[in-house]
Formats: structure tokens, C-alpha cells, sequence
């Protein structure tokens, strides 16, 4: 292909005789396996590069950082096992037996970002503070895993929600999503 | 008028330097690519949207396995040994030379304290057999929070990464922040996979 044994130089030589051979090598398979290896080391360096997702948790030990979370303003998300959501807007009042309250969703982009997305539109922009007025609350069960976490961190991200806490469940929160759970 | 004679070429394409280019080039990223190192255990992280880096340097990474157990690593081997003779000294175990040697070429560990000098002294395919339990992080026994104090005292400009596995507890990994945040510690990083960002969410 690249290499055409170029024989009309050697013509006088030929009639003198003794057949001579072109000592030119073929370097085409020789390339061709380099730019092959080249090619396979370009993609396995760069591609396994990991990325990280920073979070900022409160201080504990400054205690007027609490701001008041008003029930209009909140929305709270329960992560429970196999990959559900349960959700609704306000915080958890201190009696609630009602089996209605949680709403089920799942982890996609028409579950829990869609309902966060209209939530964020229905309680409204504060101008003043030039940000959505809604506060978020993500509570994480026992049966959540990870990956869920990182989900809903990631569906903040994704929502552009600035207010929101993770926080841990309340004894009759558990016994909640236990109900809701079980069916 | 004589005859103007055509000579003919060969179509001959000298490949010598595209050949060197090729192998420099090859013997460039044959260098620079990292093998991943023998882990003692294996994450599957998750994927997020998110894009900052890790940092290179300073980094302390806690790593929580598929069934939550909870691994400490350091990145520099300075800090490691430094490390390695504050706990030593104060949970009271007495470690050779060799002891601290392993520990020094150790990316990360899960195995208590007490069990530690034991663990040191395993080699070749003995270590890589052995199955680490993981570091002890309750509320009894809170070993992680000890290592991450030397950690910090080692190496104060450390931050600190948490390196979950896909399928851990989300409880677990609320202990783990728990720990840290008992140490006053409120920012870190989660370690986590590339994934595509979605189209503007209408914000």
C-alpha cells in the first residue's frame, strides 16, 4: 500500500546480474498496530477520571443558624427502600396517623424532578431574597441506600434548589413509612 | 529533438517518521496510564451530574463498601506513618518496622485497631486473601473518628472525600457524616461517577 518496491533504478544493476532485493521493510503493520495502541491507551486514560459532588452540612455548634422552616414554604422527601419516594408538601405534624398524607414517586426525571419542579413553581420566587421560596427536606430511611442520596442531591442540583437539609427521621416519621411500606 | 523520457517514480511514502511519532506517542501514554492498584475493596460509585474534580492532593477518603464496611485511606505515605504512631500510641499497640512499612504501602484499610498488628504482618497473597471487616463506627466503638482526628492533626489542610458503593446503607453513610461532623467537619466531597446532564430543567 505505502511501499511499492521501486525497481526501474536498478536496471543497470539487473544486467550486470545477481538479482538484488530491495532492503526497504514494510512498516504499514508496524504503524498500523501502534496508532491501534495508541488509540486503546488515549481512551482508557482519560475516560475513568471520577468526579465529585461537594456538600456543605449545617454547623452544629452555632445554634442560631436555625431559620424557621414554615410549613407553606416546605416540601419534605422521605427515601425509602427499593428505589420510592415518598413525599408532601409541609413538615410532618406532630400526629399523623392519616394514611394519605405520602405521595409515592421513583428517582426519574417524570417522578421526583417534575413534582420538585412544580412544587418550586407553586410556592413562588421571593424577590426580595431573589430565590424560590421553597425549603426542601430529605429524609433518608434505614432501607435507603446510598445511590438514593446521591440521586436526590443530584436532583437538587438538577432543580437549581438552593434551601435544602438532610435530616434524620423521627420516631413516628419511621413508623410512617414503615406503614406505607408494608402497604 | 531527442525524446523528453518520463521518468517513473515508485510511489514510495517514507513512513519512518510517522512510525516515531506513533511509538513516542505510545510509549507516552503506556507511562502516564495508571493501573488500577489491587483494591482491597471494590466501589461501584454512583453517577451524578456533577463535574468538579477531585482534588490530587491532601485527600483522606473514607471508602464504604457494598455491604458497609467502612475503609480509611490517606493519599500521602508521610501522613501515613505519622498517622499510624499517634493511634498506635494512644490505643496503646506496639508496632515493628515492618508493621509500619505495610501499613505505609497501603492505599486503604478496614480492619480495628486491635486487630491491626496482626493484619500488618499478613504478605503476598496471604493479604490479598484476607477479607477486611471493615473500621468499627458506631456508638460504642468509634474508631473511624479517631483515625480521621490523626488525619487531620497529620495533615491539616486534608479534605475529606466519602467514596460510597452504589449499594450501601444510606444509614451508613449518615453515621460516617455523623462522625464527621462531631469533628466539626461540615464540607467534604462525595465521590461519584460522570453522568450526563440532563436538558435544562425549565428553571
Amino acid at each position: 500500500m505505502a511501499e511499492i518496491a521501486d525497481d526501474g533504478g536498478g536496471k543497470k544493476g539487473k544486467k550486470k546480474g545477481g538479482k538484488k532485493n530491495s532492503t526497504k521493510v514494510d512498516m504499514t503493520p508496524m504503524v498500523d498496530l501502534g496508532f491501534l495502541l495508541i488509540t486503546f491507551f488515549m481512551l482508557t486514560t482519560t475516560m475513568s477520571k471520577p468526579k465529585t459532588m461537594e456538600l456543605n452540612m449545617p454547623d452544629k455548634t452555632i445554634e442560631d443558624q436555625k431559620i424557621d422552616v414554615k410549613a407553606s414554604q416546605t416540601m419534605t422527601l422521605f427515601l425509602g427502600k427499593d428505589d420510592q419516594v415518598y413525599w408532601f408538601s409541609g413538615i410532618t405534624p406532630a400526629e399523623c396517623k392519616e394514611k394519605d398524607l405520602l405521595q409515592k414517586t421513583d428517582y426519574s426525571s417524570e417522578g421526583i424532578r417534575k413534582i420538585i419542579l412544580e412544587e418550586t413553581k407553586k410556592i413562588g420566587y421571593d424577590q426580595e431574597k431573589k430565590l424560590y421560596k421553597i425549603i426542601i427536606v430529605i429524609k433518608a430511611c434505614e432501607t435507603a441506600k446510598y445511590k438514593n442520596m446521591v440521586d436526590i442531591l443530584d436532583e437538587m442540583h438538577i432543580t437549581g434548589s438552593k434551601r435544602y437539609a438532610i435530616v434524620g427521621l423521627e420516631e413516628i416519621e419511621k413508623e410512617l413509612i414503615k406503614k406505607y411500606e408494608d402497604g | 529533438m531527442p525524446k523528453v523520457k518520463v521518468k517513473r517514480h515508485g510511489v514510495s511514502l517514507d513512513m519512518t517518521a510517522m512510525c516515531d511519532v506513533a511509538f513516542l506517542l505510545l510509549t507516552f501514554f503506556i507511562l502516564t496510564t495508571k493501573f488500577k492498584p489491587n483494591e482491597a475493596l471494590p466501589v461501584d460509585t454512583p453517577t451524578s451530574v456533577s463535574d468538579l474534580p477531585i482534588p490530587d492532593s491532601d485527600l483522606i477518603t473514607i471508602s464504604i463498601g457494598k455491604d458497609n464496611q467502612i475503609f480509611f485511606g490517606v493519599d500521602a505515605q508521610p501522613t501515613r506513618e505519622a498517622i499510624l504512631t499517634k493511634v498506635a500510641q494512644d490505643k496503646g499497640i506496639t508496632l515493628n518496622a515492618k508493621q509500619m512499612k505495610n501499613f505505609k504501602l497501603m492505599d486503604n484499610f478496614g480492619v480495628s485497631i486491635a486487630a491491626l498488628p496482626a493484619f500488618l504482618n499478613l504478605e503476598g497473597s496471604d493479604l490479598s486473601g484476607f477479607k477486611q471487616p471493615g473500621i468499627p463506627c458506631d456508638s460504642l466503638v468509634n474508631e473511624l473518628s479517631a483515625w480521621v482526628l490523626q488525619a487531620r492533626y497529620a495533615n491539616p489542610k486534608s479534605r475529606i472525600a466519602i467514596k460510597g458503593d452504589k449499594g450501601s446503607d444510606a444509614k451508613v453513610v449518615s453515621k460516617v457524616i455523623a462522625t464527621l461532623q462531631d469533628q466539626n467537619i461540615n464540607r467534604f466531597n462525595l465521590i461519584t461517577g460522570m453522568e450526563a446532564k440532563p436538558m435544562a430543567a425549565g428553571m
